[in-house]
């Protein structure tokens, strides 16, 4: 049995009604559009890389409460981050709310652990992952829209 | 308002009433906790729950009479075959169509809709016209648009208002003789509304074209008779209708039928077959390829029976009370924004609340054991009219019971909560 407020922890839903790095970022270099065709969300990501890393990142869109704060903090998070630091937190956040097993949880993720709730509710992980696989495809210069489907 | 329950005896002067808490004793699966919360199962217009009677039906169908239909001398083949022409029977009655070989078995309403663009679609030529209407299911457009795209065809769109009603004189200003279909819903699936589908027959048969009716949500909510609509086709699924998935019934009138040629090739639907040439089965046969759902044709009709002996008019009436509390409900919870008001309305209460995304009223609803349907309802036409990505929606059935309404309000008080 899982509570309400296990998934929408106060910091979600504050992220959720005032998002961080929300809307264009001048002097972006890389971009990419993600979309989930199950709810009709779509986020769009764009990043600043100067040698290897990541100086700004910002995103627009209109989504859920779970992706949108999950787009919130990740900006948030990628700021200062090599391009290899970044795919390795992806790997890290993938884990946290999709392993069956708690163990990633000691992974440092900082805030991003506040969407570790998500693992309760299978519906609910393409939301909180859509920002995260459009980062990799932003980081990877995919011309593809990325779609969670 | 207390559920309306039947105490026994019937007033002469008011209509008869659903024994809601008797009968949903034959839903096995309405007894159970979700989240730890009874379950509130509002999500039936994606798919109704089945009664007892339907899966015992299935049940024993396997444990008694399994064999393959129209092939076999043996006794069992018979009995098998008897049971499925029963059941295409049951249907009959059931919309009222002249005749036992205008149903066609299929696997539901986007099949008998696909079977139509295929076969009857070949005549359709570089310039003609289909109309559809702007609150179609996807299933009632792309295979439209597909046809389109094979045979030249133009496909127009009847546009809605915005309490979701259709746009009748847009409507009729689009028919012309250039429109040699018409394909329109009885019952929208994301807004509720009720067309007035008899006069769009009229209107259509009146520039000369064929009109099919998407029945999928209409068939479990009000009496329909085929030949009064004088519908050409009529689509519909069984498992909204609290019957099996994997079967529907494609309606069509058997001249039209008979004109059209086969939509899949197999067993079953030839008379002959040589490699000079093949010639094909009767109706309905000659639509209905290969082996079909045997024991989802007789749970249909055992799922219909279940219904006549509750009376589709009495279902409709609790309904339609339940839709009203709902309604009244709605309105009086800040923020809540009805999608989809039309005059005619049945069963379905689409919503969106005011800084809480539908899927997160969805998952809140859910872990107070209400299931409703958050997303675009496989009608993005309509979420587009309205510039939503999404609406909540909450559908009711005929177990539905007053105080579910009261559990579905009091979740969304909730949601705003979390949100607040
Ligand atoms: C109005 C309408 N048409 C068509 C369909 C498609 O029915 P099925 O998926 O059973 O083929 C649905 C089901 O969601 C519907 O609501």
């Amino acid at each position: 049995m899982s509570d309400l407020r296990d998934l929408y922890q106060e910091l979600i839903v504050d992220h959720y009604r005032r998002p961080h790095n929300f809307g264009p970022l001048a002097g972006a270099n890389r971009h990419a559009e993600g979309f989930n065709p199950l709810c009709g969300d779509h986020l769009s990501l764009s990043l600043k890389v100067v040698d290897g890393v990541i100086e700004d990142a910002c995103f627009e869109g209109a989504g859920c409460a779970i992706s949108t704060a999950s787009a919130s903090l990740m900006t948030d998070a990628l700021k200062g981050k090599t391009e290899a630091e970044a795919e390795a937190l992806f790997a890290v956040f993938h884990a946290l709310v999709t392993a069956e097993d708690a163990t990633s949880a000691e992974a440092p993720l900082g805030k991003l652990a506040v969407l570790a709730g998500v693992r309760e509710f299978p519906t609910r992980v393409k939301c909180a992952t859509l920002a995260w696989h459009t980062l990799l495809a932003a980081l990877h210069q995919s011309d593809q829209p990325v779609s969670t489907e | 308002m207390n559920a309306p329950v039947n105490q026994g005896t019937v007033r002469r002067d008011s209509p008869p009433r659903l024994d809601v808490v008797r009968l949903r004793q034959d839903f096995p699966i309405l007894y159970q906790t979700v989240h730890g919360k009874p379950l509130v199962y509002l999500d039936n217009a994606a798919t109704s729950q089945k009664p007892r009677s339907v899966i015992e039906t299935e049940t024993r169908y396997y444990g008694e009479i399994n064999a393959n239909v129209h092939r076999g001398v043996h006794t069992l083949s018979q009995r098998a075959t008897d049971a499925f022409e029963a059941a295409r029977d049951t249907v009959r009655r059931f919309i009222n169509a002249a005749r036992h070989e205008e149903i066609v078995f299929v696997r539901g309403t986007t099949e008998a809709i696909n079977l139509v663009a295929a076969s009857f679609g070949q005549r359709l030529q570089p310039g003609d016209e289909i109309l559809i209407t702007e609150m179609e299911h996807h299933s009632n457009i792309v295979p439209w648009q597909l046809l389109c795209e094979r045979s030249g065809a133009v496909l127009r769109v009847a546009p809605i208002d915005d309490t979701g009603e259709l746009k009748l004189d847009e409507f009729a200003r689009l028919l012309s003789p250039a429109t040699r279909l018409v394909a329109v819903t009885q019952l929208s699936n994301a807004l509720g509304t009720v067309n007035p589908v008899r006069q769009l027959i009229e209107l259509a048969h009146a520039a000369g074209a064929v009109v099919l009716v998407d029945g999928a949500q209409a068939v479990a909510h009000r009496p329909v008779d085929v030949q009064a609509l004088d519908c050409d086709f009529y689509a519909f699924s069984g498992h909204k209708l609290y019957g099996p998935t994997g079967i529907g019934v494609l309606y069509g009138k058997g001249a039209l039928l008979e004109s059209m040629p086969p939509y899949q090739g197999g067993g079953d639907m030839i008379r002959q077959v040589s490699f000079a040439g093949t010639t094909y089965n009767d109706l309905p046969y000659k639509f209905e390829a290969g082996t079909p759902n045997i024991a989802g044709a007789i749970g249909l009709g055992a799922a219909i029976d279940y219904l006549n002996t509750l009376g589709l008019p009495v279902v409709a009436a609790h309904e339609q009370a339940l839709l009203a509390a709902a309604t009244a409900q709605a309105m009086q919870i800040p923020g809540l924004r009805l999608i989809g008001t039309a005059r005619d309305k049945a069963s379905i209460l689409a919503f969106t609340l005011e800084g809480v995304h539908p899927h997160d009223v969805g998952t809140i609803l859910d872990l107070e054991g209400v299931a409703v349907r958050a997303g675009h309802h496989c009608a993005m036409p309509v979420m587009a009219h309205f510039g939503l990505p999404a609406t909540v929606r909450a559908s009711f059935a005929l177990y539905n019971t007053a105080e579910e309404v009261d559990v579905l309000m009091h979740a969304i008080r909730k949601a705003r909560e979390v949100f607040g």
